[in-house]
């Protein structure tokens, strides 16, 4: 056993954290960039983006090993061990959506090789500041511990399953218009759909907090409405 | 060599005493005269009058060598540095216009200022730094500062949602063995923005101003040409003509105002507006244009005032687009309401929603309209000469209001929009 390092309790859960928030900051990076390289074509951005996924499967690899031990030695109770265990989770889940971040900067080179209208972009880059800017606010959430804020979360979780469909649709009409748009076209929706499920995955992780600091499980959605369609915009910035 | 030593020691003391004489000459003068007088008065003996001025040469020689104004500013300088010292560490950072944080050996915020506080959505004390400034660079400078590898670092921090924003952060230790460290952030986004504004507004604008541009170039030729002496299709063309470029124009004071928007992404703190009375004003400027497409316009507004944080003139923006786009695209159902309404609780807001009876918009369009050019239907927009830029310029306002748009509509039943802003 390590004798020097004689951490303490706190200290150890501490630690945890600040991994996870790393691994945080550098999945939202990862999203970012991807979705930056595949606008701009930037070939080189996404190579870098490929390379950074490595420190997110490490680091994930380290929080595993780091909350087994944690919960050999200390055998935490009730609250902290709700703690490791949402420690466990959430950097499961940031690794998920590395891994669907580096998906999207390994198409990029498919996707430019074929010309495709600016607006197809503008709604993928819309789709990714809705799903970037729900992780965000998980992970503010985890940060403060101010889990009201996680109402909100839902209606934006409907709004990128719309404004996924709505893309999806595009797409389908542009393929059908001119079969050469075909390979690209698909490789753009490989890209919408990651984008759709790192917004799942934020959901997740708003989960897991909530039942970190609560203890309890989040409320169950509301029903939903009838016909008639309702969006909700908020904080994102789409221009 | 020991001579000019010496030389140089009376050289230096004389000019000390010169300048201390300098200095105290009034002082020695009028001593030097009253003892003389007194003397020469009195007829005194000679010992004790040179005893007396000897002794003021003497004096007059150990003075301060200081001015009276230096004296009291010295003065007032102590006193000020006993209030420094009483001054609160915390008064002080809550006078700091630019976000601070301090925070301990662990990395847990201590104190955050109110600059913080609005900037980055209410970061209270105990918050974990590393957890909320996530960004790679921010957390190898934390994580260096607060371990006491390095005594300050300088980063750059750009937060990407909702709005873009970009920082200058420092962060730094504070003393020596305080345990302390503090991060200030110096706001660099206008910088980056105005690069970002040109780049876009060149890119959009060339981009929407391409198409009527072609089409007005098609019609000038025809007109040279094929058309020369047709009366009536020269009228037809020139209309066409005027409309594509006032739809140019109009772009372009949009896109422009849009740019405008993105430069400051703050509303100026503290604005409040009555809600109430700038909707109304929006329903009456708009008269015409209800008239002109057969639209009556329903006032549901109560009548006390109502009050929510924001600026008038960007709101009026907001509600005209709003109530324009319901009386063109909503113009078959004839009628269009407007009402207010207040949602209480502890996020207490205004709600001000805007419904017309028109077709509505399709389900799968409703997410997408508030991106930039997006037409739901492009030649009844081009038709009712828009520009697809209303509902962007509608949401960006929002954002800065912290406020939000709801979208509802019903195929065949026609849509509302609702605007969410927060209560005074
Ligand atoms: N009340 C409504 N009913 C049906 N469709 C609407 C309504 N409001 C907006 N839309 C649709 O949303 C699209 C975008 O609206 P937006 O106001 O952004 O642009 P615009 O009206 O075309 O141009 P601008 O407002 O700049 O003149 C419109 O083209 C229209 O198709
Ligand atoms: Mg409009």
């Amino acid at each position: 056993m390590n004798t020097h390092i004689v951490r303490s309790y706190d200290e150890d859960l501490k630690y945890l954290g600040n991994r996870l928030a790393a691994m945080g900051g550098h999945a939202e990076r990862m999203v970012d960039e991807a979705v930056l390289a595949l606008v701009n074509a930037d070939a080189g951005l996404a190579r870098k983006v490929i390379a950074d996924d490595l420190f997110l499967d490490e680091t994930q690899r380290e929080i595993d090993d780091k909350a087994i031990v944690l919960i050999a030695k200390r055998q935490p109770m009730a609250d902290d061990l709700r703690e490791v265990v949402g420690a466990i989770r959430i950097s499961a889940d940031l690794e998920r959506v590395g891994d669907l971040g580096k998906n999207i900067a390994k198409r990029v080179v498919a996707v430019t090789e074929g010309r495709q209208p600016l607006s197809l972009f503008r709604g993928l880059q819309a789709l990714a500041e809705l799903a970037l800017n729900q992780l965000k606010d998980v992970l503010d959430v985890y940060a403060s511990r101010s889990v009201e804020r996680l109402v909100f979360m839902r209606d934006r979780d409907e709004q990128i399953d719309l404004m996924y469909t709505s893309l999806f649709r595009e797409l389908l009409t542009y393929m059908m218009e001119d079969p050469r748009n075909i390979t690209s076209c698909t490789h753009l929706l490989f890209c919408a759909k990651n984008i759709e499920r790192i917004g799942d995955h934020a959901t997740n992780i708003a989960e897991t907090v909530y039942y970190v600091v609560t203890g309890e499980q989040m409320p169950i959605d509301r029903p939903k409405e009838d016909k008639s369609h309702k969006v909700v915009l908020t904080g994102e910035d789409v221009g | 060599m020991a001579d000019t030593r010496r030389q140089e020691q009376t050289r230096r003391l004389l000019s000390l005493a010169a300048g201390r004489f300098a200095n105290n000459r009034w002082m020695f003068g009028a001593g030097a005269a009253a003892v003389l007088g007194l003397a020469s008065y009195a007829g005194a003996p000679k010992a004790p009058v040179f005893c007396a001025l000897g002794f003021l040469v003497f004096a007059a020689f150990l003075a301060p060598n200081r001015p009276r104004g230096q004296r009291h500013a010295g003065q007032t300088a102590a006193t000020d540095r006993g209030r420094l010292e009483g001054l609160s560490a915390r008064s002080l950072a809550e006078a700091v216009g630019d976000p601070l944080i301090v925070f301990d050996r662990a990395g847990t915020a201590v104190h955050v200022n109110q600059a913080a506080r609005s900037a980055f959505n209410a970061t209270a004390p105990g918050l974990s730094l590393l957890m909320k400034f996530r960004a790679p660079e921010m957390q190898s400078a934390i994580e260096r500062v607060r371990t006491g590898a390095v005594d300050n670092e300088v980063v750059d921090y750009t937060e990407r949602v909702p709005i873009e924003r970009v920082y200058r952060a420092t962060v730094s230790a504070i003393g020596r063995g305080t345990g302390l460290n503090v991060v200030v952030f110096k706001d660099q986004s206008e910088a980056r923005r105005i690069d970002r504004m040109r780049a876009d507004f060149i890119a959009n604008a060339s981009h929407e101003l391409r198409t009527p541009l072609a089409s007005i170039s098609g019609f000038v030729e025809t007109l040279r040409g094929p058309a020369r002496n047709d009366a009536v299709a020269r009228d037809n063309f020139l209309q066409i003509m005027q409309n594509q470029t006032a739809r140019m124009a109009r772009l372009i004071d949009d896109l422009l105002s849009l740019s405008r928007l993105e430069m400051k992404p703050y509303l100026p703190p503290g604005a409040t507006v009555d809600v109430r009375q700038v909707v109304e004003s929006v329903i009456d400027s708009l008269a015409p244009l209800a008239r002109e497409s057969g639209v009556v316009v329903e006032r549901n507004l109560g009548d006390q005032p109502l009050e929510a944080r924001g600026d008038r003139d960007e709101l009026f923006q907001v509600f005209e687009n709003l109530l324009e786009n319901a009386c063109k695209y909503g113009q078959a159902g004839g009628r269009v309401v407007v009402s207010v309404e207040i949602a209480g609780g502890p996020a207490a807001e205004v709600a001000v929603t805007i419904r017309d009876f028109g077709p509505g918009i399709p389900e799968e369009h409703i997410p997408r309209v508030t991106e930039r050019f997006y037409r739901v239907d492009v030649d009844n927009s081009r038709a009712q000469k828009g520009t697809g830029l209303g509902l962007a310029i509608v949401k960006h306002i929002l954002t800065r209001h912290n406020g939000r748009l709801t979208i509802w509509s019903k195929p065949g039943e026609g849509a509302a929009f609702t605007v969410h802003l927060p209560a005074k």
